[in-house]
């Protein structure tokens, strides 16, 4: 072996053990942030988790609403997971310092013809993931769509999402550089359905050494652009492309109109309707419950790992009745709010070995009382969202802190509140007029 | 045609049995407009010889707007007190005429045990209509009519009722077109969550104005509802679109007693 070679290989197992440990670390952070939220009490139906997971994530069921979006992100989500298998032979000869270890192992004419198929499957994929990105930047840059423009966007959001389309544009440029260069150098070989045609037409007048160059240039590029990614993805609003399963798996299967019964209320109740507990003293050691969600650590950890599967298309904002309206409630935003905040808490919890820094996910820095207000409980964010997100579960969670903890509540609702107790009734009439309707 | 409706008191009484418990909800029995609809669908039930009560004076609120405001200690008290009675008379099954008392009767009682057969009028009529119980013999009142039909959230989204309210409209003699935004993809009127009960939060417009536009682009005639709180938004959408007169708002449970030819209905 050579000691280029050698070197290469060193490079190689440091990089990659580089980005395993660092990226580790972020994601044990993230399973850890997710852990802080509350156990949720549901009976699923198991068969039916698959099916969410395997139509809804795998399938990209729910993207199809908007047919020239789903299939621009069709291109690039089946380049992604089609390439994975020639990041195989990129790791085994990263490992081995050996040239297409695959290809140029298995002698036989059957795997030649099927390893060829693959590349030039890739190589197609990989023309339309590109095609798709750049309509990607313009749609997102160029044109004024609402979804794209919203307050919540502005900034790192914005930049973030560039970012990840620009990575695009560098991995799949690389891919072609290496096989192009590669292609030059073996004309006569590979035969793969771009590379093996423009390869030699366009790098063919260059050295040998000029192409040994390229191709290798292609390589590290598109290798440490994968390791790269690896290490970003846990920072970016992309990590959605590995929770969107876990996220489909996990998510409620209740009608979506069913919102929970909160356990504590219907104990606070009975003891209330018990004549033998009524009038009894508290048990002064009695845990006191706290109701709803004020803070990250209140919600459940799907309600958590709803805000880390996010990846901000703002499909949900597009529905909102009250985004669309010019209220300043957005759907994405309390999803971001609730990612973010848990990321503060987070790092003050390990920077300063606290339990809470007094800040909380209901403020005017996060998700405003005026935001919370303004939901209508509709459902279009949740019907909207590709991933299975509930945005609405975490506004009522927080709506019920509102009321329950703070008695922070508009003056109309009061009075709502007290016909419903004292009239039994949304309008305070007496029950006596219950049946002036048949009166005529 | 002459209303008789008794309570599950009188019946009960009477040592009668009772197959439906018709739930009038709150906006069914104190909204005037409402009252309407209410009475529509009791003339529709005694018409097709519906073995049916309503609860009266003993029917109070499901606590709906209370639970989605945020207020789930109003919401229980509210829903102890009616399983309480519900579960006295022995309910089986319950019929609504409002989207907000039947998703919360369907879904969120049973865990505070209160378990019923619970169904939204337009299935009902629905079913009335399948079984042969319903013959829209003045269906011809609406020809040459154009209806459009506006999902409430709590029967669409919530539920995923969409397609029996517009099996009972394709039963009239009219032309039925569909807004903008229908189905899963409905835009709210407005009044969910609560919102019935307050002011708005600061913005451009109204939601029902948003809605309004919708509905003025399909150039209906008839804006058919299924929800009392629906009913007031929409209306109000109508009257902000300056077309009092040409578009009106109807409860799906008035168009079919008009269709039946045992309720009048002014279209013009």
């Amino acid at each position: 072996m050579e000691p280029i070679q050698i070197i290469q290989i060193l490079a190689f197992l440091l990089l990659t053990t580089f980005t395993f440990v660092v990226s580790g670390k972020k994601y044990v952070t993230i399973y850890r942030n997710i852990s802080m939220g509350k156990a949720e009490d549901s009976a699923p139906d198991r068969v039916l988790r698959w099916k969410n997971m395997l139509r809804i994530a795998l399938g990209q069921g729910k993207m199809f609403a908007n047919l020239p979006a789903a299939v621009l992100h069709l291109c690039v989500y089946v380049a992604f997971v089609f390439t994975q298998i020639e990041l195989i032979e990129i790791f085994a000869d990263g490992i081995t310092g050996r040239h297409r270890i695959l290809y140029n192992g298995i002698q036989s004419s059957w795997f030649t013809g099927l390893y060829t198929a693959i590349i030039s499957t890739i190589e197609v994929l990989s023309l339309l993931a590109l095609i798709a990105t750049f309509f990607f930047l313009a749609r997102r840059n160029m044109l004024s769509i609402p979804r794209f423009r919203k307050a919540e966007m502005e900034g790192w959001p914005h930049r973030d999402a560039n970012i990840i389309l620009y990575w695009e544009i560098v991995l799949v440029t690389c891919i072609f550089l290496m096989n192009g260069a590669d292609a030059a150098l073996h004309p006569d070989e590979y035969g793969f359905i771009f590379s093996s045609n423009l390869g030699p037409a366009l790098l063919g007048g260059l050295s040998e050494s000029t192409l040994h160059i390229l191709e290798r240039v292609g390589w590290w590029g598109h290798i440490t652009g994968v390791l790269g990614f690896l290490i970003y993805l846990p920072y970016s609003k992309h990590l959605h492309i590995l929770l969107a399963f876990p996220n489909t798996f996990y998510a409620r299967q209740k009608p979506a109109g069913q919102m929970d019964n909160l356990d504590s209320v219907t104990q606070e109740i009975k003891l209330m309707m018990n004549p033998d507990t009524a009038f009894a003293a508290a048990d002064p050691n009695a845990e006191i419950p706290t109701f709803g969600a004020k803070d990250v650590g209140d919600l459940t950890w799907k309600n958590l790992l709803d805000a880390y599967s996010c990846t901000e298309c703002g499909r949900c904002t597009d529905q909102c009745p009250a985004n669309l309206t010019g209220k300043k409630l957005s759907p994405r935003k309390v999803m971001m709010d609730t990612r973010d905040r848990m990321e503060e808490l987070a790092a003050f919890r390990k920077g300063s070995g606290e339990e809470h820094d007094g800040k909380s996910l209901i403020s005017d820095e996060y998700v405003s009382v005026e935001e919370l207000r303004a939901c209508t409980t509709c459902n279009a964010c949740v019907e909207a969202c590709p991933v299975m997100i509930n945005p609405l579960d975490i506004i009522i969670q927080m709506r019920r802190n509102l009321i329950l903890e703070q008695s922070n509540s508009p003056e109309e609702w009061n009075a709502l509140f007290n016909s419903i107790e004292n009239s039994n009734a949304a309008w305070a009439f007496p029950a006596s007029d219950r049946l002036k309707w048949t009166e005529n | 045609m002459e209303l008789q409706v008794k309570t599950m008191a009188q019946l009960t009484a009477e040592g009668q049995s009772v197959d439906v418990l018709f739930w009038v909800g709150c906006a069914g029995s104190f909204d005037d407009r409402a009252k309407k609809i209410t009475r529509a669908f009791a003339k529709i039930l005694q018409h097709c010889e519906v073995n049916f009560a309503v609860l009266g004076s003993e029917e109070g609120c499901t606590g709906d707007p209370a639970k989605r405001a945020g207020n789930e200690f109003a919401f229980q008290m509210a829903a102890h007190m009616n399983i309480e009675i519900l579960n006295g008379y022995g309910v089986k099954n319950i019929v609504t005429t409002c989207p907000h008392c039947f998703n919360i009767l369907k879904n969120e009682y049973p865990g505070l045990g209160g378990s019923y057969e619970v169904m939204h009028h337009t299935t009902f009529l629905q079913n009335l209509i399948n079984e042969g119980r319903i013959k829209l013999t003045d269906a011809d009142v609406f020809k040459g009519r154009r209806i459009t039909y506006h999902d409430s959230c709590y029967l669409g989204r919530a539920n995923g009722i969409y397609e029996a309210p517009r099996e009972v409209l394709a039963q009239l003699d009219a032309e039925l077109v569909e807004m903008k935004s229908c189905k899963s993809k409905g835009l709210c009127c407005g009044a969910g969550g609560a919102q019935m009960w307050k002011e708005d939060e600061p913005g451009e417009e109204r939601i029902n104005t948003r809605r309004s536009r919708e509905m003025a682009d399909t150039k209906a005639d008839i804006v058919a509802a299924n929800c009392p709180f629906c009913m007031t938004m929409l209306r109000d959408g109508v009257s902000k679109q300056n077309l009092e007169g040409e578009m009106h708002v109807f409860d799906l449970a008035e168009l079919v007693a008009a269709g039946q030819g045992i309720q009048d209905i002014n279209l013009d």
